[in-house]
């Protein structure tokens, strides 16, 4: 039995390629996404226990505010020198070095604009040339507080070299410096991870980076020989008490590795969704390979069943061909992954400013996911083929029938069944009502909704296919391939249901992403109420900041009425952590907003007053003179009293702070401006004007308020081609599908060919009638997922309305494209297959059974 | 001498020193040795022999199925031998019909829309007066909008006959077009086939191993061991199974 079922097994390898390459495609995603982990996990081990390699124990002050890798940066938290002294007089201590080093040092290269960095950061810090790492590769240190040293990585990145003088953005605006020494890292290392490293005499690095001199943000302690390190630091940790943190060197790289492979693990968790997807697309592939084959060899079953083979047996031939699948795509997805998870982490590696790779590490997480996943997905996708063949009676072998069509009234109930049970799930998700599991409820309520329409696809299919197929019924081939297509209305509605899939979570994605794109888009129109927006686009933790300086200049350029820039800190309010605004002109702002009191007053604000909106006042039960204890990034906490409340609005944060405050925001610049015209001034005459004043600050632009608009949404549209490009995946093993499908149509009526061309099909005739099968079937499916993922866009919209996404926007154009591209994708399809039945033997096909 | 041949109007199908191999060394066999026969204009000739004997293989390879190893076909005044895929299409589109002993209807299509077929394939609109006559002569009545499936095989049979008439080829070829039928079913597609020759001039080649079915023809080609061995005109079954058993016996004699 196991012989015979390997044997036919070899016989029909294309189609098994064809099928099992779904579940390559999936396993790759999956084990790639284990190798991509663990190769990059284990580059930021090697570095940081380099970076750290020279530190036997770390003391740094308790940040002010705690901060989340997502929610942005930690602001460094100053102390005095005495607490360098207070550290080197403890037994057991070598030598203590206090030193400056925070993020936030950002290099204006030679081509005007600050460098930026997708990730690493941009280490400010005072020159410490004997920390036993850091070697001089060209130069020297800095001695004078106009010069600085930088590393190889960030010389390549700006394009300097020594003795070039550049500007350098701190928390002060722009200052310029000469570069004297450019350094590298002992054992001939030009990279720390991608770091960007600017040395500034101690002095300056303190005004610069920590805002005032004689302060420190770290201590590096060495031992002396012979103490252990765990025993120092708790010596250590001991005599400084609380607001200190101590910790040994290998406590620190395992703890920044660590924050670096937890940002990991959320793209990975992308990447295993798109896996799922593929998986998913994967199983109706294989099902109809499956069934099709099962079809095909009735007689040859029944015969194996007249000669006595059990129902149980018929079940293991098939499983046992589909575990052999399962295997094989298992083992080739594994090696593709390998080579993906490898590409990839070289790519985020190389973007990421030149990590240092560790060798590729295929760890056991990937073997063992690999093979569970395929090995799952193809034996699932199986067993109902499986039954079927357990099911042909032993007489079939006796006769010539054709399976007739059974009839769908089951098929149907169970997909209005399960549609619907999908349906409530989605509902209950988007309710709001699931909780904690919200995310789980909707991506299962999707799932099942899917599954559910796909079961009732073949009622669907025969009137929609009927109206589809009639498209190309002017000529003999098309007439004959639309009735082919819709033949077997199950094999055309799960071929047609894998493209559902892809191209309804395609539309859906668009759908929300077009809706809550329009929404913000709308809203900002109705709400700024500014002719001039000063603004950057972010790219790592830290957005974009400007000289404070540019807003008073701009202010006196004639026709300008107003400007005032807006700041942004992350604390702590009564213990709770908030976004913080703090506002240079609250009476300009008031207006640029359009907003409206609800108590108090919101047009000034003075130096201890704090504004909040009404939904924060109602939640936080406050009123105007209640008393908040606002802790920011830096200094102490601080008392303020509530001097207005403002209506609520979706565009701006809850906490307005006054100007005064901004000296302990962790960036202590605006990040936006906005700017106010007299009437009949023009915004295109003031703008270059703006633009001039902020040639100091490169990493804002000023740009007019449309545009500014549009560039605050533009993220939308990036994310949404990035979602398509994953989700073209689906699509691809979709059409993989139809060729499938096709192919083994073609073999089965190979008779049937060999009679049309007996009676004079040309072979161009015939491939036309192919392709025309194959465009019905995939138009079928677009149309299809156009309307499924209109509907699921149009739910989650919906039930989104009172989180600000009003509008509904269908993207007519770009369903009428899925279409098109659909009838391509068919025709694309059809191509081997059709050159397999045109290249049909016909004597072949009709002489011999 | 071929070429006085070839323009010979009364000729419609033509093999001259048709020669068959399949095969290469130790599993080469000789299909067909040295054939030579000319099938006249609105006749109905039925080619006979025990299994094995090339048949089959001689209609393929007048047909323009197959390709033959050495010697010339020619349907009508087209040459076959020779021509590419092209030209064999074409050539079956215009001039020849075909039967099988089975699987002769596309089941998607209703057994009119099979009629009709080869005349849509290549866009050609049916004659009127003809199509009427043949589907009268197919006698299917109102059953001409089912699908195959819903059918006998003696009507789908029928409906395959009349499909091979409608275009009116030069020559129509059936293989065993009776050998999946019962008797009664059998005479009737028989019927129709000599109706078709009688009244309507079309021509016939049929290969058959019945007796029966061959006393239908107007000639009976012989066919043993891929040679013509006997020829028979206005055969009856007798006549047919005498003949069958003469050669038996010479066959069986040559064999000693
Ligand atoms: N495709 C083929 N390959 C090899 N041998 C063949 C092939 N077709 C027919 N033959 C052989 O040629 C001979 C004649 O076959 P055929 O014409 O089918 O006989 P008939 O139709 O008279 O029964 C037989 O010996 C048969 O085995
Ligand atoms: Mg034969």
């Amino acid at each position: 039995m196991l012989r015979a079922t390997l044997k036919s097994l070899l016989a029909r390898k294309l189609r098994l390629v064809l099928s099992g390459l779904a579940v390559v495609l999936g396993v790759m995603f999956v084990s790639g996404a284990f190798v991509l982990t663990d190769t990059l996990g284990r580059s930021f081990d090697q570095v940081f226990s380099t970076a750290y390699s020279q530190t036997d124990v770390g003391v740094a002050a308790k940040p002010k505010v705690d901060v989340d890798e997502f929610e942005g940066e930690e602001a460094a938290a100053p102390f005095p020198t005495s607490t360098v002294d207070k550290v080197a007089a403890v037994p057991g201590v070598a030598k203590a070095t206090g030193f400056v080093s925070t993020d936030g040092a950002r290099l204006i290269g030679d081509n005007g604009k600050a460098v930026t960095s997708f990730g690493p950061p941009q280490l400010g810090e005072s020159w410490n040339p004997d920390d036993g790492l850091t070697e001089l590769r060209e130069g020297r240190g800095p001695t004078a507080d106009n010069e600085i040293a930088i590393n190889v990585t960030l010389a390549d990145a700006a394009k300097v070299a020594v003795g070039d003088k550049v500007g350098v953005l701190t928390r002060e605006p722009r200052q310029d410096f000469t570069i004297v020494g450019i350094f590298g890292y002992s054992g001939d290392r030009d990279s720390l991870g991608g770091v960007q490293q600017v040395e500034f005499t101690p002095p300056v690095a303190q005004k610069l980076m920590l805002g005032e001199t004689g302060v420190w943000n770290g201590i590096t302690v060495k031992a002396a020989s012979g103490v252990s390190h765990d025993q120092l630091r708790d010596d250590i940790a001991a005599q400084l008490g609380d607001g200190y943190e101590v910790k040994t060197g290998q406590q620190l790289a395992d703890e920044a590795s660590g924050a670096l492979k937890q940002g990991l693990s959320f793209f990975n968790n992308i990447l295993l969704g798109f896996a799922g997807v593929a998986l998913f697309v994967g199983i109706f592939l294989i099902l109809n390979t499956f069934s099709i084959i099962v079809a095909q060899r009735t007689r040859e079953l029944a015969l194996m069943r007249a000669v006595g083979a059990s129902r149980k047996q018929m079940i293991g031939s098939v499983l046992i061909e589909a575990v052999v699948i399962g295997l094989v795509a298992s083992v080739l997805g594994l090696g593709a992954g390998v080579g993906v998870g490898a590409l990839l982490a070289f790519v985020f590696g190389s973007v990421g400013g030149g990590l240092e790779m560790a060798s590729v590490g295929v760890p056991a997480a990937a073997v063992i996911s690999s093979f569970a996943v395929g090995l799952l997905v193809t034996v699932v996708a199986a067993v109902l083929p499986a039954l079927r063949a357990s099911r042909i009676p032993p007489v079939a072998a006796m006769q010539d029938v054709a399976t007739p069509d059974r009839p769908l009234t089951k098929i149907t109930v169970a997909g209005a069944v399960v549609g619907a049970a999908g349906g409530a799930l989605l509902a209950l998700g988007l309710s709001g009502n699931a909780g904690d599991s919200t995310l789980w409820t909707i991506l299962g309520g999707v799932l099942v909704t899917f599954i559910g329409v796909a079961l009732l696809t073949p009622l669907v299919s025969k009137p929609v296919v009927s109206l589809l197929g009639r498209i190309f019924s002017w000529s003999v081939p098309g007439k004959l391939g639309r009735l082919n297509s819709g033949r077997n209305p199950r094999r055309t509605a799960i071929t047609a249901a894998a493209l559902m899939v892809g191209i309804a979570l395609v539309t859906g994605v668009t759908v929300l992403l077009g809706s809550a794109k329009s929404s913000i888009t709308k809203l900002a129109e109705d709400t700024i109420n500014a002719d001039l927006v000063i603004s950057g686009a972010q790219s790592g933790p830290r957005p974009p900041s400007f000289d404070p300086v540019v807003l008073d200049e701009v202010k006196a350029i004639p026709g300008v009425r107003a400007a005032t820039g807006t700041y942004g800190d992350l604390g702590e309010v009564n213990g709770d952590r908030e976004y913080l605004t703090a506002v240079s002109d609250i009476a300009a702002l008031k207006d640029v907003y359009r907003a409206e009191p609800s108590a108090g007053d919101i047009g000034t604000i003075g130096p201890d007053q704090m504004l909040v909106d009404s939904k924060t006042a109602s939640d936080m039960g406050l009123s105007v003179g209640s008393r908040l204890t606002v802790q920011l990034s830096r200094g102490d906490a601080q008392t303020y009293t509530l001097s207005g409340i403002y209506k609520e609005s979706d565009l701006y944060g809850g906490f307005v702070l006054p100007v005064q405050a901004t000296k302990d925001f962790a960036i202590p610049q605006p990040t936006q401006g906005y700017i106010q015209l007299d009437p009949g001034t023009t915004a295109s005459q003031v703008e270059p004007q703006v633009d001039r004043l902020l040639a100091d600050s490169p990493e804002v632009s000023v740009a007019d308020r449309s545009k500014f608009i549009e560039q605050q949404t533009s993220g939308f549209d990036q994310i949404l081609t990035m979602i398509q490009i994953l989700l073209a995946l689906a699509i691809l093993i979709a059409v993989l599908g139809i060729v499938n499908t096709l192919a083994l149509s073609v073999l089965e009526r190979t008779r049937e060919l060999g009679l049309l061309r007996a009676i004079g099909l040309r072979r161009a005739q015939t491939m036309r009638m192919i392709t025309v099968e194959a465009v019905v079937i995939s138009m079928f499916g677009a149309i299809l997922g156009i309307v499924v993922g209109t509907g699921l866009g149009a739910a989650v919209v919906r039930a989104l309305k009172d989180d600000g996404i009003t509008e509904l926007v269908l993207p007519w154009s770009q369903m009428g494209l899925a279409v098109v591209l659909a009838a391509i994708v068919g025709v694309v399809a059809a191509i081997l297959p059709a050159i397999r039945a045109a290249r049909l033997n016909v004597l072949g096909a009709i002489a011999h059974e | 001498m071929t070429t006085t041949v070839a323009r010979d109007t009364h000729v419609a199908a033509r093999a001259t020193d048709v020669w068959k191999v399949y095969g290469t060394g130790e599993a080469q066999v000789v299909a067909l040795r040295g054939v030579s026969a000319e099938f006249e204009r609105g006749r109905f000739t039925a080619i006979m022999g025990p299994s094995g004997s090339g048949k089959s293989t001689l209609m393929h390879c007048l047909a323009g199925l197959d390709s033959v190893t050495r010697g010339q076909v020619a349907i009508g005044d087209t040459v076959v031998t020779g021509l590419g895929d092209s030209g064999l299409t074409k050539l079956r589109r215009d001039k020849v019909g075909f039967i099988f002993q089975q699987f002769n209807l596309l089941p998607t299509l209703s057994a009119m829309e099979n009629i009709l077929l080869p005349l849509s394939i290549a866009g050609r609109k049916p004659d009127k007066a003809w199509f009427d006559t043949v589907i009268a002569t197919v006698g299917l009545g109102d059953r001409l909008g089912h699908r195959p499936s819903q059918l006998s095989g003696g009507q789908q049979q029928r409906v395959a006959c009349a499909r091979a008439l409608v275009a009116r080829p030069e020559v129509v070829f059936a293989d065993e077009p009776t050998g999946n039928l019962d008797s009664r079913s059998g005479a009737e597609v028989l019927a129709f086939l000599r109706r078709s020759v009688r009244e309507y001039g079309q021509t016939i080649v049929m290969v058959t191993h019945d007796p029966v079915a061959a006393s239908y023809a107007d000639r009976v080609v012989f066919l043993a061991d891929g040679s013509i061995v006997s020829e028979l005109f206005e055969p009856t079954p007798e006549s047919v199974l005498d003949t069958m058993k003469r050669l038996d016996v010479l066959s069986g004699e040559a064999g000693v």
